[in-house]
């Protein structure tokens, strides 16, 4: 709890707050855990030179081994006590939200629970100790996680195969577009086709990857209805287009309900269509992208299949093509043979159309053993359910806010849903960022913010299924104090967060003045 | 399925938005809608659950054998602490530190790993991760491309073929050039004719590792030195064994601008190939063109210090088509482990690991270099990897494979990128490899010697 | 605030100042207090060949990133190298110490495609904000 006389006072006007907040909700208190106060000094800062090495036993000095000149002088790292180590990053754990600690209605991110038996799979020694060079007959059960996976994520999205490469959804998106150059430099018309579509709605990795590629960007305005319009579609499409790049639904929460015309009319001008699938936790079980003309999709397998994030990564993002493309895909590729006694799995190397490998080895397996138990966990059926539970987890919030944020696209929505707060900025001040503030401050993580674009004051919300109707609930209660708020004290809001280790950070001077490194 | 909805939930939330039913929600246009029922596997609870996966891992064979691999994945000993701390909740399941005030313990965990990464290159500025090695290599000369305006980069063949492929794989999509350094007979890159090779000014940088392919130690003298300076080319040192950063003169001592490398020998798994870490450190002129995430030390309205995730203009979410790269989701788990083993180990610990593996592969490569027809291929110095020559008459595969027979994993076959290196594998030891290890690959060796003797006889 | 007289500008809110031909080249006020708290600005090298209107660098608040677009055309002579280290003075002093680089403009008749103070003073009422 900050210490000045002045916070105080506002603190405690928080307080009255959430009070009014929990009074709203006869479950108990379902907000996340709040952070202890007090700074943690950097792990530079502590310790004492010879106070670590408990793990190796001593021998040799390296100048019997090599030349002086090759060799580092001062290795100027701490030595810390295992017991400071441990409190330590205790400690920075205890500063950081998480899904394990409350409600992350992050929009786009599919901020949903990481199941833990995922995580002891993917530590049982025979993954975890498998090294990358091991050869084939020997990483069969390996060989047969990734091509199991790569075979359900095929049939759950319409696609005739999936890579495991490429380890994130950007690089997935990347290997898509070079997989779509490949194709249009075999039939000679790569010089040609330059220009990728891709909609006002689309994620900043859309545009970012298809720069990486050399492709011209095009971007595409929704329509009235938060969708692409196929006859702006029709005007932008011609001999250079390469690929139209989609979200389906699309970061509005909103079904692309024309995407078959859409499909077509890429189709007969010669384009590809491909599928974004940060938003998959909204179909996955229940439409399939292949049925709906894309011929290149990627996931994010963070999202939709239950893998933790782990505070920025690592993620895993498969590429997934129609039959026409699977030549290109990145390698090695994991085949299987029948015949004999049991299958052969094999990781072939040898594809001279392939775009080659987007990273160091075959993929992120670890996550791949974590997808795959998701997959055997939930079974087709379940899978479906997610989807069908995390749509109405959305809805729900979406009608349970109606009367406190406006909805600029009130209509039955997927995943996520966008609402704004432009009009209680024109009415109070109060801003999407100042709501975003406000709710840490009563323990929830923010809604992801300022995204889309095209929606002024935007906070985009996406509950996911795991979570109860009572955390729904006590959200949708917190959102209408804090707007409540706004309407009588905007400043308790506006100078939000209060009650957080600290408040709003000075971002022009960490840009301006960038600190990187302790030193 | 880990969703909390109970029958009753379901039908009070249904009446609250207004539709009849679940599948309701979710109803699309004929012309797309799902034609039959998808053929995926029924739902196993959890006992049959861990049942199926340790079936699957108990077909990885591998893990019964001796192994001496490494080229690129290194098996390390990694404190119980590691990962106790690092698989804590919080930290597993935070997404990407936005929202700083209430993420302050992650992002000082980047701090701490940016600063880390600094300390063990020599360099000014460290960005927060980025996938492996391998893109960090093409992330590295992508950002050679924009410092210079020049299109084309210089590799050395020593470089690991896998990083060469990456690089080649981006460059294809960017439509730059990319042309390899030849090998010296040593076993380090032929840099005798750089100054040429760099004298039109043509190549944005040039990629050099060290400890390179082959286990050399391999950083270019004065005059190779003198000879990018005067071209304007920015050296990139690539790091493929962190664990070397403990012991050999970091890749500023020898004018690396920028450093990039796979740090996964800090505490991350093998894994079969992933997730690693890749890294990318550069002197601070590089600060705008770094890709991926960077977090800074600021303060907050009270000035208080705090970290922010900062030069975000740089990035994907905002720059759009003009971003530095597409790079988003990133390896920062794997970056904290890495980050709480190097403060478990410290200075002295990390640097009596590295003189381990220094150690076991000199013991490795005496006792090998004893059986007889057996020699070091190269003459370079090494760190924990060596490249062993087979006798003649013998291919590194056959050998290898016979090996494998007796439940040993010697190392990888050279001649599987470089053809001109059939007869060469490529051996690596680590602190763990013990005495005895090292005794069976000795004997093993001899007695396929010996067979083969017995063989050509017969 | 209206816009200093003499300067003329462009649609996309950059100033020129000619000079015989060189061009000194801003961003206006109405531009960066748009943008916010500047914390960079990347400018074309000197002696690189611009065109008018061309997208040639890029001004960068805390989160937010804007293309600048030259309003002039010809030979970049100089570039304002204070701003490296103080990218606050575009916000402080737009048509002073923020000014971003110097053009040998290639033809003089590039003016007549600029607006004057009023026009520019106009554009920007009729945007509404």
């Amino acid at each position: 709890m900050p210490e000045t006389p002045a916070k105080e006072t506002r603190a405690s006007e928080v307080t009255r707050l959430t009070n009014a907040v929990t009074s709203d909700v006869s479950t108990g208190d379902l907000r996340g855990s709040t952070q202890p106060a007090g700074q943690v000094p950097l792990i530079f800062e502590t310790g004492e030179t010879g106070r670590a090495n408990r793990y190796f036993p001593n021998g040799r000095s390296l100048e019997e081994f090599l030349p002086a000149h090759v060799l580092r002088g001062a290795l100027p790292l701490p030595d810390n006590s295992e017991l400071e180590v441990v409190r330590h990053f205790t400690k920075l754990s205890q500063r950081t939200f998480s899904i394990d600690t409350g409600f992350y209605p992050l929009g786009s991110c599919t901020m949903k629970y990481n199941p833990k038996v995922n995580d002891a799979m993917a530590n049982l020694p025979g993954f975890r100790d498998l090294h990358p060079f091991a050869p084939d007959e020997l990483a069969q059960g390996a060989l047969a996680v990734m091509y199991d996976l790569q075979s359900y994520l095929a049939e759950l999205f319409g696609m005739a195969q999936f890579s495991l490469n490429p380890a994130a959804g950007a690089h997935a998106e990347l290997a898509a577009l070079l997989i779509a150059k490949a194709h249009f430099a075999k039939r000679g018309t790569s010089k040609e086709r330059t220009t990728v579509i891709v909609p006002d709605t689309a994620h900043g990795t859309n545009p970012a990857s298809a720069a990486m590629v050399g492709y011209k960007v095009v971007s595409l305005k929704s329509d009235a209805r938060g969708r692409v319009g196929v006859e702006d579609l029709r005007a932008v499409l011609g001999p250079d287009t390469a690929v139209c790049m989609m979200t389906n639904p699309n970061t509005l929460g909103l079904f692309e309900d024309r995407i078959h015309e859409i499909a077509a009319a890429v189709h007969e001008a010669g384009g590809l269509m491909y599928y974004d699938g940060a938003n998959a936790n909204a179909l996955m079980g229940n439409a399939r992208p292949g049925d709906m003309g894309f011929d290149l999709m990627h996931l994010n397998l963070h999202k939709t299949f239950s893998i933790p994030h782990g505070g920025g990564g690592a993620g895993h993002g498969p590429v997934g093509v129609a039959e026409h493309l699977v030549e290109f895909l990145p390698t090695p590729v994991v085949t299987r043979r029948t015949g004999g006694e049991q299958p052969a799995y094999a990781l072939d190397f040898e594809r001279p159309a392939s775009i080659g490998p987007m990273r160091s080895f075959w993929s992120n397996f670890a996550h791949a053993v974590r997808a795959l138990t998701y997959i055997l966990a939930n079974g087709g059926e379940g899978l479906g359910e997610i989807s069908r539970l995390a749509v109405l987890n959305a809805n729900y919030l979406r009608v349970k806010l109606r009367d406190v944020l406006e909805i600029p696209y009130d209509e039955v929505c997927r995943h996520e849903f966008v609402a704004s707060a432009q009009p209680l900025k024109r009415a109070t001040g109060v801003r999407a960022l100042d709501i975003a503030k406000a709710l840490l401050d009563r323990g929830f993580h923010a809604p992801t913010i300022y995204f889309p674009l095209l929606v002024p004051e935007c906070l985009m919300i996406e509950p996911t299924e795991t979570e109860s109707k009572e955390t729904l609930d006590a959200f949708a209660a917190t959102l209408r104090a804090i707007v409540e708020a706004a309407r009588t004290d905007p400043e308790s809001v506006t100078e939000a967060p209060v009650r957080t280790l600290v408040g709003r950070l000075d971002e022009t001077r960490a840009a301006r003045q960038p600190n990187l490194r302790w030193s | 399925m880990y969703t909390p909805h109970t029958q009753s939930d379901i039908e009070q939330m249904l009446e609250t938005v207004g539709v009849p039913t679940l599948e309701a929600l979710l109803r699309v246009p004929d012309a797309v809608a799902l034609k039959r029922r998808l053929d995926l596997p029924e739902a196993l609870p959890e006992t049959l659950l861990v049942e199926r996966l340790n079936a699957y891992a108990l077909q990885n064979k591998a893990l019964g054998h001796t192994s001496f691999l490494g080229a690129g994945a290194y098996r390390h000993y990694c404190p119980p602490v590691v990962g106790s701390l690092a698989m804590r909740g919080e930290f597993l399941t935070a997404y990407t530190p936005y929202q700083a005030e209430v993420s302050q313990g992650y992002l000082q965990a980047i701090y701490e790993w940016q600063t880390y990464v600094c300390l063990l290159t020599g360099l000014d500025i460290a960005n927060a991760s980025v996938y492996d090695g391998a893109t960090a290599l093409a992330e590295g000369a992508i950002m050679a491309v924009n410092a210079t305006g020049r299109r084309a980069i210089l590799v050395s063949k020593a470089v690991h073929p896998n990083y060469r492929a990456v690089l080649r794989t981006y460059a294809h999509g960017m439509e730059l050039e990319v042309e390899e350094l030849p090998l010296a007979a040593d076993g380090t890159t032929d840099v005798a004719k750089l100054d040429a090779k760099l004298a039109d000014k043509r190549f944005a940088a040039v990629a050099l590792q060290s400890p390179n392919f082959f286990g050399a130690i391999d950083v270019p003298g004065a005059a190779a030195r003198a000879a990018l300076a005067s071209s304007g080319t920015i050296p990139i040192a690539v790091v493929a064994e962190a664990m070397s950063l403990g012991a050999l003169a970091p890749p500023a001592a020898w004018g690396a601008q920028i450093a990039v490398g796979e740090a996964q020998s800090f505490g991350v798994a093998v894994a079969y190939g992933g997730p690693y870490v890749g890294f990318i450190a550069a002197g601070t002129e590089h600060m705008r063109r770094i890709p991926g995430r960077l977090v800074g030390r600021t303060v907050d309205g009270e000035g208080r210090p705090a970290y922010t995730l900062t030069l975000q203009a740089r990035e994907q979410h905002i720059r759009r088509e003009k971003a530095t790269s597409n790079i988003c989701t990133n390896q920062a788990h794997c970056a904290l482990i890495a980050t709480i083993y190097l403060a478990a180990l410290g200075a002295s610990g990390l640097r009596r690991c590295a003189t381990l593996n220094v150690e076991r592969a000199h013991a490795l490569a005496e006792r090998v270099a004893r059986v007889p027809g057996f020699t070091r291929a190269f003459s370079a110095p090494s760190f924990n990897e060596v490249a062993i020559e087979v006798p003649h008459g013998m291919t590194a595969g056959g050998v290898l494979a016979a090996l494998q027979e007796k439940r040993i994993l010697g190392g990888v076959d050279l001649g599987r990128w470089y053809p001109e290196f059939g007869r060469c594998m490529l051996t690596a030891a680590t602190e763990l490899t013990t005495d005895a290890e090292i005794e069976q690959l000795g004997r093993a060796l001899e007695a396929i010697v010996a067979e083969r003797k017995e063989a050509v006889r017969a | 605030m209206p816009q200093p007289e003499g300067l003329l500008y462009s649609k996309e809110h950059e100033w020129a100042k000619f000079d015989g031909d060189v061009a000194t080249v801003g961003i206006t006020d109405y531009a960066q207090n748009s943008l916010g708290d500047i914390v960079y600005v990347e400018l074309p090298r000197v002696g690189s060949a611009v065109a008018q209107f061309a997208s040639i660098g890029v001004v960068e608040s805390v989160k937010a990133v804007s293309d600048l677009f030259s309003p002039v055309g010809g030979e970049v002579v100089e570039d304002n190298a204070t701003l490296e280290a103080d990218p606050a003075a575009v916000n402080r002093d737009p048509y002073g110490a923020g000014w971003l680089y110097k053009v040998k403009v290639s033809d003089l008749a590039q003016r007549g495609l600029l607006m004057s103070a009023a026009d520019y003073d106009a554009m920007v009422a009729a945007t509404g904000t």
